[in-house]
C-alpha cells in the first residue's frame, strides 16, 4: 500500500539565543491508510513539533530546516500558504490537547463541527449537522442527536475532546494528528477518548499520528512507536515488539518506571497528626461540596486522597488549610481542634502545615530568585537572615538534589517545571513541616521527572519523618507512593483504607472502575476492556 | 540595565533625548537662561533675534528664559503629581484586591463617586473654593487621577491575588504589607511604569488646561500652559510666539508617549 504521509530527513530549527538551532534532527516516517504512529517522549523531545511539520506548520520562531514532507504525493515543504491551506483540515487535521481551549465559548458545538466543511464549499449547513450526529453517535457521545446544540462550557472535558475529533473529521481527512488528547483527562474519561480514537482509524481506515508522554497509553491506539529524545529517533518499533524487548536504555526507563516501588511497613501506632471529623464545606451555601468527610493522617505516613476532577479533592485541601471555613464538623492538628480561619490560627499552626501545588509555574513569584523563595519561610518563622540563612538555604538546595552554586541566584522564571517543583518542595521545607500537603504536584511534569520528584519525597519522608497528604487524580502515583488510600466521588468518601486492603478485591464499584481504567502496558488491554464493558451492558 | 538601553529601538531612544533634553533644561535653568525669569528685557512680541532666540512675550520678557523656568515649574508639578497619584492610587487599589469584601466594596464606590464627575469641572470646583496654591493644585490632581490609576492596579492585583504563590504566602501568615510589597507590587510594575508614563503626560496637560483658564500655577511664575494663555492674542496678530510653548508641550507629550510605547512593548514580552 501507499505511504499517506513520508516524511524524510526531516530537520526543524528554532531561533533562539540569536541562532538558528536544530530541534528536531534527522527525523524520517511513514504512515499507511489505517495505521496509527505513537509518538512518544518527554516534553522538549519534539514530538508536536513533528506533528505539526506533518501540516506544514511550525510554530512562531521556528522554520522547516531541510527534508521532505510529502502528503499524499503534495510536498509540504516550501508550498505556497494556499497550497497549504488546501490541504489542511480536507486532508490532515489537528485535535489538540486542550480541547477546552480550542473551542469558542460562545457558539454551540455543533455550528463550530459545521463551520469548515461548509467553507470549504463541501457540502451545506444541513448536512454537515446530520454528519455531525452521525459521527458523534460514533464516538460515543451521549443523546447524539442534542449534544451538538449545546455550548462547550455544558459538556464535560472527555465529552469536549470528543466533539474535538469529530470537528477533525468534518472535512474527512485521510490523516488526525492528535497531540496530547488525553493528558489532561482523568483517567475514566481517558478512556472514552481512546475508545473514540480507536473507531476512527479502524473502522474508518484514517491514518493518525498519535503524540503522548505516556507508553501505557500509546501501547493501547498505536500499530508502531517512535520514541524520541531531544529531537532525535531513539528506538522505532512494532508496538508489541517495542514493549517487549526494548533496545535502548531511555526507552526501558519509560517502560519501567511504573514498577519500581517498594513496599513500605505499615504500622498504626504511630501519632495522630491530622484528624478530620464529619467536616461538611460549600462554597455557595447552599449545595455541599463536601459532606461528612472523616479522615486521619498519621506521622510519618502518606495518604492519598483520589478522586475524579470535581470530586471535592482540593476543597478539602482549602478546608484543612483554612482558606475554606468548614460549615460543620472540625479539623484537630496533633489533638487540638485548629479554629476554621486562616487568620485565627498562630504562626506555629502554619508553619507545620506546608502546602505544594499542582502547577508550580504559578505557585513561585516570577520576580522572585530561589534564594528570596526559600529564605523567606526561615526568615518569616524562625527569624534567620544574613549568613546563616545563606547557608540553609544552599542545605536545603542539596536536600532536593539541585546545585547551590548555579540555582541560588537564579530566578523562578529560569527553571524548568521539575526544578519549580522542587524548590516548592523545599520552600515547604525550610518551615520544618510536620505535614505537607501536596495538591497534584506530579500531574503537570513528564512522567521521568515526576518520578524522580516521588522518589525524592520518598526519600524526605523515611529521612524527616514528614507526614503527606496526597492529592491526586492518579492511581500510579498512588501505588507508588501511599500508604493509605481515601476514594472520594462527588465530596463524599466512599472507601478508605491501608494501600493494599483498598487495591485489593473486594472493593467498591467506583474503585474498581477507577482501578480499570488505569493503562497497562499490554496493547490489548483496552480491547478488553472495552469488550468487558460492552457486555457488561447487554 | 545599560544594556537594555543599548538594545532599546531608535523610537524609545528619540523619546529618551527629548525627555533628557527637558529635564537638563528644567535643572539648568538658572545658568543657561540669558535673562531672569520674570524680568522685562525688551518689547512686546519681538521676533526671534541673537539676543531674544524666541523672541519676547505679551509684555517684553525673554521668551527662551521663560521657557526653561517654565519647563522647572511645569514639569517638576507634573511629577510629583503623577508620584501622588500612583502612590494613593495602587496602594489603595492593592489593599481593594487583596482585602476583597466590604473593604473592596467601599473603596470600589467611592472612586465610583469621584469618577462620576468631569474632571475639570470637579478641578476647577475645589481650586476656585481653596485658592490655587501650588499644594492644593498638586493634591487635586492628584486625588483625581489616583482614581484611575486605583482601577488599573486594582484590575492587575486581582489577576495577580489568584495566583498560588499569593496563596502560598497567605498560608505562610503573611500580612498585608509584605503580600503587597513583595508578592504583587513587582509583578504589577511593567504596566504601572507605563501607565505612570501616560498620566504623566495627562497630568502635564491638565496643568496646561489649568493655567489656562487661570486656575493652574499663577504669574509671573512661568509655565507652559500659561504662557500658552498669555500670548494666545499674538495669534491674531499672525505671530508665532504662543506656538513655541504649545510646540513644548506636544514634544514633551510625544517623547515621553515614545518611552511608554517602548515600556508597554517590554512588558507584553514581545521582543520581535
Amino acid at each position: 500500500m501507499n505511504n499517506l504521509l513520508e516524511i524524510k530527513n526531516l530537520y526543524i530549527e528554532a531561533f533562539y539565543e540569536e541562532q538558528w538551532q536544530p530541534i528536531v534532527r534527522n527525523i524520517s516516517l511513514n504512515l499507511k491508510r489505517g495505521e496509527v504512529l505513537g509518538l512518544i517522549g518527554e516534553s522538549g523531545a519534539g514530538k508536536s513539533t513533528i506533528g505539526l511539520a506533518a501540516m506544514g506548520y511550525t510554530r512562531q520562531g521556528c522554520r522547516l530546516a531541510s527534508g521532505s514532507i510529502n502528503l499524499d504525493g503534495t510536498e509540504l515543504m516550501g508550498a505556497s500558504d494556499e497550497e497549504l491551506k488546501a490541504v489542511r483540515g480536507s486532508k490532515i487535521a489537528y485535535v489538540a490537547q486542550s480541547a477546552a481551549a480550542s473551542f469558542n465559548p460562545s457558539h454551540r458545538v455543533i455550528k463550530q463541527y459545521a463551520e469548515a466543511p461548509v467553507q470549504h464549499g463541501l457540502m451545506g449547513y444541513e448536512e454537515a449537522e446530520e454528519e455531525a450526529v452521525e459521527l458523534y453517535r460514533r464516538l460515543f457521545l451521549p443523546t447524539p442527536e442534542k449534544i451538538g446544540y449545546r455550548y462547550p462550557h455544558e459538556l464535560s472535558g472527555g465529552q469536549l475532546q470528543r466533539s474535538m475529533v469529530a470537528m477533525a473529521m468534518s472535512c474527512k481527512p485521510d490523516i488526525i494528528v492528535f497531540d496530547e488528547p488525553t493528558t489532561a483527562l482523568d483517567v475514566t474519561t481517558q478512556i472514552e477518548v481512546l475508545a473514540a480514537v480507536k473507531e476512527i482509524t479502524e473502522k474508518m481506515n484514517k491514518a493518525a499520528l498519535y503524540i503522548t508522554h505516556d507508553l501505557a497509553v500509546v501501547a493501547q491506539v498505536a500499530h508502531r512507536i517512535m520514541v524520541l529524545r531531544n529531537g532525535r529517533l531513539v528506538e522505532e518499533g512494532e508496538t508489541c515488539q517495542l514493549l517487549e524487548k526494548p533496545k535502548e536504555k531511555y526507552t526501558r526507563e519509560l517502560l519501567n518506571v511504573r514498577n519500581t516501588r517498594q513496599e513500605k511497613p505499615i504500622t498504626d501506632k504511630m501519632g495522630v497528626i491530622l484528624k478530620i471529623e464529619n467536616v461538611t464545606a460549600t462554597y455557595t451555601g447552599q449545595e455541599n461540596v463536601l459532606e461528612d468527610i472523616d479522615l486521619v493522617v498519621r506521622k510519618g505516613r502518606t495518604v492519598a486522597l483520589v478522586g475524579e476532577s470535581g470530586s471535592g479533592k482540593s476543597t478539602l485541601a482549602k478546608v484543612i488549610t483554612g482558606l475554606l471555613p468548614a460549615t460543620h464538623g472540625s479539623v484537630s492538628f496533633f489533638g487540638e481542634i485548629l479554629p476554621p480561619e486562616l487568620k485565627k490560627r498562630t504562626k506555629e499552626d502554619l508553619r507545620r502545615m506546608q502546602m505544594i501545588y499542582q502547577m508550580p509555574d504559578t505557585a513561585l513569584n516570577p520576580k522572585q530568585s530561589v534564594r528570596k523563595v526559600i529564605g523567606r519561610p526561615l526568615e518569616f518563622y524562625f527569624g534567620i537572615k544574613g549568613k546563616e540563612a545563606e547557608e540553609k538555604v544552599r542545605e536545603l538546595l542539596r536536600k532536593i538534589e539541585l546545585d547551590p552554586d548555579s540555582y541560588i541566584d537564579r530566578l523562578t522564571t529560569e527553571l524548568s517545571g521539575g526544578e519549580k517543583q522542587r524548590i516548592c518542595i523545599a520552600r515547604a521545607l525550610a518551615a520544618e513541616p510536620e505535614l505537607i500537603i501536596c495538591d497534584e504536584v506530579t500531574s503537570a511534569l513528564d512522567q521521568l521527572v515526576a518520578e524522580g520528584l516521588l522518589d525524592l519525597l520518598q526519600d524526605l519522608q523515611n529521612k524527616t519523618d514528614v507526614s503527606y497528604l496526597f492529592i491526586t487524580h492518579d492511581l500510579a502515583t498512588v501505588k507508588a507512593i501511599a500508604d493509605k488510600i481515601v476514594i472520594m466521588l462527588k465530596g463524599k468518601i466512599i472507601e478508605q483504607g491501608e494501600k493494599k486492603q483498598v487495591l485489593s478485591p473486594p472493593h467498591h464499584e467506583y474503585t474498581d472502575k477507577l482501578l480499570a481504567s488505569v493503562p497497562e502496558m499490554d496493547p490489548n488491554w483496552l480491547d478488553n476492556l472495552l469488550a468487558q464493558r460492552a457486555s457488561a451492558f447487554i | 540595565m545599560l544594556k537594555l538601553l543599548r538594545q532599546s529601538p531608535l523610537s524609545a531612544q528619540i523619546g529618551m533625548a527629548i525627555v533628557l533634553l527637558n529635564i537638563m533644561a528644567a535643572v539648568f535653568a538658572p545658568i543657561i537662561a540669558p535673562y531672569g525669569e520674570t524680568s522685562v528685557v525688551g518689547d512686546v512680541w519681538e521676533v526671534f533675534s541673537l539676543k531674544y532666540y524666541f523672541g519676547t512675550d505679551h509684555i517684553g520678557r525673554d521668551l527662551f528664559t521663560r521657557m526653561m523656568y517654565g519647563a522647572r515649574n511645569t514639569i517638576t508639578l507634573a511629577f510629583i503629581t503623577t508620584f501622588l497619584s500612583f502612590l494613593v492610587g495602587s496602594s489603595l487599589g492593592f489593599i481593594a484586591a487583596v482585602k476583597g469584601d466590604w473593604t473592596d466594596t467601599l473603596l470600589s464606590r467611592g472612586v465610583d463617586i469621584i469618577m462620576a464627575f468631569p474632571t475639570l469641572i470637579f478641578a476647577l470646583m475645589i481650586l476656585s473654593v481653596m485658592g490655587s496654591s501650588i499644594p492644593t493644585l498638586i493634591f487635586t490632581i492628584a486625588i483625581l487621577d489616583s482614581t484611575r490609576v486605583y482601577r488599573l492596579s486594582r484590575a492587575v492585583a486581582m489577576d495577580i491575588e489568584v495566583m498560588e504563590y499569593v496563596e502560598a504566602a497567605r498560608l505562610r501568615g503573611e500580612g498585608l504589607w509584605w503580600i503587597m510589597r513583595h508578592e504583587i507590587l513587582p509583578n504589577a510594575m511593567p504596566p504601572l511604569m507605563a501607565e505612570f508614563g501616560l498620566r504623566f503626560c495627562f497630568v502635564f496637560l491638565f496643568i496646561a488646561s489649568l493655567s489656562f483658564l487661570g486656575l493652574g500655577l499663577q504669574p509671573p511664575l512661568a509655565d507652559w500652559g500659561g504662557m500658552v494663555r498669555e500670548n494666545a492674542g499674538a495669534i491674531t496678530f499672525g505671530i508665532y510666539t504662543p506656538l513655541i510653548p504649545a510646540g513644548a508641550i506636544a514634544l514633551l507629550t510625544v517623547g515621553v508617549n515614545l518611552i511608554v510605547d517602548w515600556f508597554l512593548h517590554l512588558s507584553s514580552g514581545l521582543h520581535e
